[in-house]
């Protein structure tokens, strides 16, 4: 319901939606592709899935789900949360993306660099900061994109200013000397912080806060800058700008249409 | 079997203290244990947790690990034996995919349920009954959620096998019967009674006591 409106209302970007939706896809789709993910150029979470699926060189097709829509195919292969990313391996479906980004890891072990660290200790000590992250920290200073009001503002600069510091402090220990948390190469941790690097940059620009500031967390800014410019990075990361005018033509459509509670928005999806 | 210097900070009552204290009882490692009074914190929890300062702690030669999902991923890794999760990528991805399940949609519910009355406490429990038959659902076919034998899902739903009895007799409204849940109701039983589980759960009448004092200091809060 939603999708039609948007595209044809005058007043909305129309690049917004030049992704093509799912029944499109699915007309390409007739060779039979053994890997699919479904996920949208917005989401952080589904580039993770695409970050380690680039890191490893495998092909995939990408199903691009449509905000404010879900697909059968989605709501078949995740009925527990309906939610992007969905990695399909042999019409076997896998959800949630530090899952997801695992299971690459161990299905194509032999092809390009451990996403994993090795050793035991050194991956308790990622998936702790990736609990961190996901758990404490992102998902609420994300809804407060939800209201650019004052009160917002100063919760996401609390949080940012609370958690940034710990990962300042962790990337030595993790990188040892190295570019990335993971070492050399880009990692399970590095995947997990970076993926919000997009946002995190829209966020500065709405709201005027320094979230990345180089007096404050010098290693990570070099770290971010790192970490975008990676190849694997690179082509997957959205620009902060496009993801401003994502955020405004949501905030648009909710002052517009106050009976609509459920917007399923990528931003929220894991 | 790995040697090592094995430590675990826990509170009593905890589940999350007591999935660790499975987990390390499947592989057969030897720990002390440290009961720690979460109102007077040891300077030990808090070097070895200074971000959540919190239980549970594991520490193995020195090396703090924190967060029970975490440290049960590392105690399988470490200790090769009796394995908790399977060998193939896609069970494994399962497998973690139902622990994550547990801590984002069916406990949430749960507690809300425990400590709230009247409407509120309707509608967690509608939702509560809605994700129960879910694990309902994936357990046909198998006596476990890992299949033949207790593995990582199991541990980290199990503490819901001894919590929501107590919390059945506590708010009387009851979760999981045998007509609804007759696969739920078989895995509890197999799982309490199991070698690994049995004699490991905390006093009943002492978790009883605990509980009951903790949803009526939650139903006073509500109602200032």
């Amino acid at each position: 319901m939603l999708t039609s409106k948007a595209t044809s209302d005058p007043r909305l970007p129309s690049n917004i939606f030049l992704h093509s939706n799912f029944r499109e896809n699915t007309e390409r789709m007739a060779g039979d592709l053994e890997l699919k993910l479904l996920g949208s150029w917005a989401s952080p979470f589904a580039m993770r899935a695409r970050i380690a699926l680039n890191l490893k060189g495998v092909g995939y097709e990408l199903l691009k789900e449509v905000s404010g829509t879900k697909s059968e195919l989605l709501l078949k292969s995740n009925p527990v949360y309906k939610k992007i990313p969905v990695l399909i391996h042999h019409g076997k479906p896998i959800c949630e993306s530090m899952i997801i980004v695992q299971y690459i890891d161990e299905v194509w072990a032999a092809a390009g660099p451990s996403i994993l660290p090795s050793d035991p200790y050194e991956r308790a000590i990622a998936r702790f900061w990736i609990v961190y992250i996901d758990d404490k920290w992102f998902p609420s200073s994300l809804r407060t994109l939800r209201g650019l009001n004052e009160e917002a503002k100063a919760e996401a600069e609390e949080q940012l200013a609370n958690a940034l510091p710990l990962l300042e402090d962790a990337f030595p220990k993790c990188s040892k000397g190295k570019d990335f948390f993971g070492g050399e190469t880009i990692g399970y941790l590095d995947i997990a912080l970076g993926c919000y690097l997009g946002w995190i940059k829209a966020i500065e620009k709405m709201t005027g806060i320094k979230a990345l500031d180089e007096a404050k967390t010098p290693t990570l800014v070099g770290w971010a800058e790192r970490f975008c410019s990676g190849d694997a990075v690179k082509e997957v990361m959205p620009e902060a700008d496009e993801l401003i005018e994502f955020t405004k033509l949501i905030q648009a459509i909710m002052n517009a249409a106050p009976g609509r509670q459920n917007m399923h928005v990528s931003k929220n999806d894991r | 079997m790995e040697k090592g210097d094995v430590k675990l900070f826990g509170i009593w009552s905890s589940p999350f203290v007591l999935i660790v204290k499975w987990a390390l009882r499947i592989k057969g490692v030897e720990y002390e244990y440290i009961e720690e009074d979460l109102s007077n914190k040891s300077n030990l929890l808090l070097e070895y947790n200074p971000v959540h300062k919190k239980v549970p702690v594991m520490v193995h030669n020195g090396k703090p690990i924190a967060e029970s999902a975490v440290i049960l991923e590392y105690i399988e890794e470490t200790w090769k034996n009796n394995p908790i999760l399977p060998d193939d990528p896609y069970e494994r991805a399962m497998a973690r995919f139902w622990c994550k399940f547990v801590v984002d949609k069916l406990s949430p519910p749960i507690w809300r349920l425990f400590i709230s009355q009247g409407k509120e406490q309707e509608e967690a429990y509608a939702l509560a009954i809605e994700n129960l038959k879910i694990l309902e659902q994936e357990l046909q076919g198998k006596m476990f959620f890992c299949g033949e034998t207790i593995g990582l899902a199991d541990i980290s739903i199990g503490p819901l096998a001894y919590v929501m009895p107590i919390y059945e007799e506590i708010t009387k409204l009851k979760m999981v019967d045998a007509e609804r849940f007759p696969l739920l109701c078989a895995w509890m039983e197999a799982f309490l009674n199991s070698p690994v589980v049995k004699d490991s759960l905390p006093p009943g009448e002492k978790l009883l006591l605990k509980y009951r004092a903790l949803r009526e200091s939650f139903l006073a809060k509500g109602n200032k």
